[in-house]
């Protein structure tokens, strides 16, 4: 297996350009259990680490822009205020060591529909940045993820960053059911961010892909204030979005039933503080 | 005598343990560590069928791949094709038939570890799929197809105790169901062969007992024992799932055939089909007490899912049967406990072996009855507790104390803990408390120590006492493996008392001693520490007499318990050598919208003896909790069709340090009248009758019935109409 480490960007879409089947990998908690268990043998590994740029995170644009080098621990500490979803979902991400290595890119490149920084850049509306030798351009997530484990990335493309827009007044909550108290994948999480006029919600880990549930978004954009008949039916539109599975992780009835529950609860908590 | 005063670090200490530093910062040389000059790489294929024939097996691709030294199948295989700890009944390497997803069908010796998977992998194996029979009650049914020659029922004990169950004031009764938990040792199976000039060969190996290992090698590699040398390595945890044979045959037919040392180690996911697991359990209860609750009678039906090999489920199943009832009063039992041959994976040794499942089963039915009584659940079983004398459900009288009510007693007047560590959840941000009740449950369990119905598991040690530098040292060299339960250190500290001599040396532990029998049943520090001191005493005396240590002074002495019996027909032998108490209250709360629990806190009370090392029993007492915590809430190995869908720590949890609850322990040390210093063993009561204090307690925040470990959401919400 070849093993690619540009020193810079350019270099890296030159590789990335030169190499199509090189698979990118930066902290390597999904790439490495992927080659440890020989589910993946690429002929070369496009190392990403020593891109400077990518580890860098900037406010522009009315929003925050994550390179795709940003790890999860870095968004907890670093972005907790600005971007107050995306950090708890970081928390609910495996062990502190995990946390330290994985970065958010990564979790788009694996586009995997339990990865759990998903939900909330779909609930806020985000857009993945990606680059080639070719140019750049700018993908809404919802476009960017397109199956399970499978994104719109290009053969010759690589994901530069993530931009989460930022919204006066906006409260954001991640929720996530899993079967121990940490270091556990989702059965399913919910992530919601409400700020004047807009909800945005996202169903993780109950469906090929992370789901918005627009008619329950349609329906909260609606509310004048909370009611718990209001979070109760908030929360049945959420699980009728659901497209839930039976698996070794969990059944289908549960994560509706669980998606409900955490639709309301989170409602409650963003509406009400 | 070298001195008067008392040594440091005798028994009764905390002395600290001297693999606990190495092993928290990675230095700890574990079995997989291992490393020799010109070492080849085994590799193991296994059936992905859990039950086909074996019409052919074609190497030849396989051989071909550069960087192979050899492929072997069980036509290598040059003595006999089977092992087992009970029956031989297991392939070296499968030749006629496979019986569960996993069993080994040859094996690989190649230069790097990647070149011997990609080896195994090019081997083509010829099966004919047949239907895999997976359903333990199908398995004893007449219907269905033989799996061994002598039948699916593996073994069935009977206990007939007291007079024909009749007539009762309250009758209960209830259907309980345990998974399958596996010991989930962090040690992979690992060890590393290297050929001998003689002909033999030496194994370095991660094992629970060495000479039953060499035993069943030796035979299959048709070596006398004396060629045939184990060797102890770093073991990384064991929990009854290093019992069986393993890796042990391969590597060894590989270094004989190919003349190199062989390094062997298992994978994470191919750990999960390299040992036996806890069995899965069905068992169906009546439970009858008079209006003032007392118990009358009990029956009791336990199947348990033995898998595809025998393994130790003879033993387990009659252990099951003898701790049906629980550390109670009574009067009457009938109790069938079956365990048969499946195609599912096999199932052996695990912490608490058959004792657990039970324990599960009958303080479910007595928080049942007691609710059925309007009784105290702690109050009902007071009033039938067990003590010293009371008649075991096999005939012989509790020879030992019994502290079932002190224990309880202990548990239920600690104050209750107030506020919590934090929500279900955790930080996964799932409530703020909305749908968060509390429940307090309570559950006591016993179990015998040592090995019963007849077997005679003695130990030996060999002790010697020489002069370096002027001063005195002192050498303890046993077979007995440390698997993490601090023997090394128990050890010494017996030596250091018997002797004191305060330098200590604890040899390696190898097959050039006699044998120290398994570490398992709670039995080692009682077997060997009884042996380490005999062999000090003998040493102590010889020193005495010859007033001096001259050139040095040895001894080797074995340990024996009292002699056990084996079981009559109705179940009826002085089959146990002593027991073990322990009692537990849960403290959870759940999210009952979630079905997602946090325990607060576990208090538990078990009587020890006497404590060696009140450190190290602290230790074991809160690693037996967390992995009874586990079996309640979370650890199953899930199969289906015969098949493992969960073999991974993605997906197979364990509990983290964040579900383990604070652990308020009263350690009592009542003394056993017939053990070295009075020691009990401590390693498996706490894991049997936490499980079901935890589910009493979801029990009680729920007001669901739960008759199934490990609890799913589902139940617990109600969503399957649990």
């Amino acid at each position: 297996m070849e093993f690619l480490q540009p020193p810079t960007w350019r270099e890296a879409l030159e590789a990335r350009a030169a190499h199509p089947d090189a698979l990118p990998i930066w902290g390597g908690t999904d790439v490495m259990v992927e080659l440890n268990f020989a589910r993946k043998r690429p002929p070369a590994l496009l190392d990403l680490t020593r891109v400077s740029e990518l580890s860098r995170w900037d406010v522009e644009d009315g929003g925050v822009r994550i390179g795709a080098g940003v790890s999860y621990t870095r968004v907890i500490d670093e972005l907790g205020d600005r971007l107050p979803g995306l950090a708890m979902a970081s928390r609910t991400v495996g062990s502190p060591q995990i946390r330290n290595r994985g970065t958010i890119g990564g979790n788009l490149g694996s586009s995997s529909p339990a990865g759990d920084a998903l939900p909330p850049l779909f609930a806020t509306g985000a857009f993945v940045d990606v680059a080639s030798a070719r140019g750049e351009r700018r993908v809404p997530v919802e476009e960017f993820v397109v199956g399970p484990k499978r994104n719109a990335l290009a053969d010759d493309e690589l994901i530069a960053g993530v931009w989460l827009p930022l919204r006066a007044g906006s409260a954001q909550q991640f929720a996530k059911v899993g079967t121990r108290n940490a270091m556990v994948i989702a059965v399913c999480s919910f992530a919601l961010d409400v700020s004047d006029g807009r909800v945005g919600t996202c169903i993780g880990s109950a469906g090929p892909t992370p789901i918005r549930a627009r008619e329950a978004e349609a329906f909260a954009e609606g509310l004048d204030s909370w009611s718990e008949d209001a979070g109760r039916e908030f929360g049945d539109l959420v699980a009728m979005a659901a497209s839930p599975i039976d698996d070794v992780r969990g059944t289908a009835a549960y994560r509706r039933h669980a998606l409900s529950v955490l639709a309301r609860r989170t409602l409650k908590w963003a509406l009400c503080g | 005598m070298s001195t008067l005063t008392e040594v440091a670090n005798g028994i009764g200490v905390s002395v600290r343990r001297p693999d606990g530093i190495p092993k928290v910062k990675g230095e700890f040389a574990y079995s997989s560590d291992m490393w020799a000059d010109g070492m080849l790489w085994g590799a193991t294929l296994r059936s992905p069928h859990p039950r086909a024939r074996v019409l052919g097996i074609e190497i030849a691709a396989a051989l071909a791949v550069p960087g192979v030294h050899a492929v072997l199948t069980h036509a290598d295989v040059p003595g006999r094709k089977t092992y087992g700890l009970e029956h031989h009944d297991q392939p070296v390497l499968a030749f006629d038939e496979v019986r569960y997803q996993g069993e080994p069908v040859a094996v690989v010796a190649a230069d790097h570890p990647e070149t011997a998977r990609y080896a195994a992998s090019k081997i083509e194996v010829a099966y004919e799929e047949l239907e895999p029979l997976v359903d333990p009650e199908y398995a004893l049914s007449d219907e269905s197809p033989r799996l061994h020659p002598g039948g699916n029922l593996l073994r069935h004990v009977y206990i007939e105790h007291g007079p024909e169950p009749g007539e009762a004031d309250v009758v209960v009764s209830g259907e309980y169901e345990v998974g399958m938990q596996d010991q989930a040792f962090l040690g992979p199976e690992s060890g590393l062969a290297i050929p001998a000039e003689d002909g033999g060969v030496d194994l370095f190996i991660a094992t629970q007992w060495l000479h039953v290992d060499r035993d069943q090698v030796a035979a299959c590699l048709d070596l006398p024992i004396d060629k045939v040398r184990f060797t102890l390595a770093g073991v990384g945890g064991a929990f009854g799932g290093r019992e069986d044979v393993s890796m042990q045959a391969h590597a060894c037919l590989l270094a004989l055939h190919t003349g190199r040392p062989v390094k062997m180690v298992y994978g994470r996911e191919e750990s999960f089909f390299g040992h036996v697991h806890r069995h899965p359990a069905r068992m169906r209860y009546e439970h009858a007490a008079t209006r003032d609750g007392k118990l009358a009678w009990i029956r009791a039906r336990i199947l348990l899912d033995g898998g595809a090999y025998a393994s130790s489920s003879g033993a387990v199943v009659s252990n099951a049967a003898s701790f049906a009832l629980g550390p109670y009063e009574v009067p009457s039992a009938r109790i069938d406990s079956y365990v048969v041959y499946t195609d599912n994976p096999p199932c052996g040794a695990m912490r608490g072996f058959g004792a657990v499942q039970t324990c599960f089963a009958h303080e479910a039915q007595m928080d049942k009855l007691a609710a059925a009584l309007e009784l105290d659940p702690v109050e009902l079983r007071r009033r039938n507790a067990m003590t010293t004398g009371t008649s075991m459900p096999t005939g012989a009288p509790i020879n030992c104390p019994a502290p079932v009510e002190e224990l309880l007693r202990s548990v239920a007047e600690r104050p209750l803990p107030e506020g919590d560590s934090g929500v279900p959840g955790g930080i996964a941000n799932v409530t703020r408390g909305e749908g968060v009740v509390r429940g307090v449950g309570y559950a006591i369990g016993f179990k015998n120590v040592g090995f019963s119905e007849g077997f005679d598991d003695y130990s030996t040690a060999r002790v010697r006492i020489s002069e370096v530098r002027g001063e005195p040292l002192v050498e303890v060299h046993t077979a007995a493996c440390e698997v993490g339960q601090g023997l090394v250190t128990v050890m010494a500290q017996i030596a250091r008392t018997e002797l004191n001599v305060e330098n200590v040396l604890v040899l390696p532990a190898d097959t050039q001693v006699g044998s120290a029998g398994s570490s398992s049943a709670s039995r080692q520090t009682h077997m060997t520490g009884g042996a380490v001191q005999a062999a000090c005493v003998a040493v102590r005396e010889e020193w005495e007499r010859l007033g001096a240590i001259g050139a040095g002074i040895e001894a080797t002495r074995e340990y024996h318990h009292r002699p056990t019996a084996a079981l009559d027909a109705r179940g009826q032998g002085d089959a146990h050598v002593t027991f073990a108490f322990a009692a537990h209250r849960a403290v959870v709360d759940v999210d009952v919208e979630l079905g997602l629990v946090r325990v607060v806190e576990i208090a538990t009370a078990q009587d020890v003896g006497k404590a060696l090392n009140p450190l190290a029993v602290e230790g074991q007492i809160e690693g037996g909790i967390a992995q009874g915590l586990g079996l309640a809430l979370m650890e199953e190995i899930q199969v289906v069709d015969g098949l493992v869908r969960n073999a991974s720590f993605t997906d197979y949890l364990i509990p983290t340090i964040l579900d383990m609850p604070p652990v308020e322990l009263d350690v009592l040390e009542l003394g056993d009248p017939d053990s070295p210093y009075g020691l009990r063993g401590i390693g498996e009561p706490p894991t049997i009758s936490s499980t079901p204090a935890v589910v009493a307690a979801v029990r009680a925040a729920t007001g669901r019935e739960l008759r199934r470990v490990p609890l799913k959401p589902d139940d617990m919400i109600g969503l399957c109409g649990s």
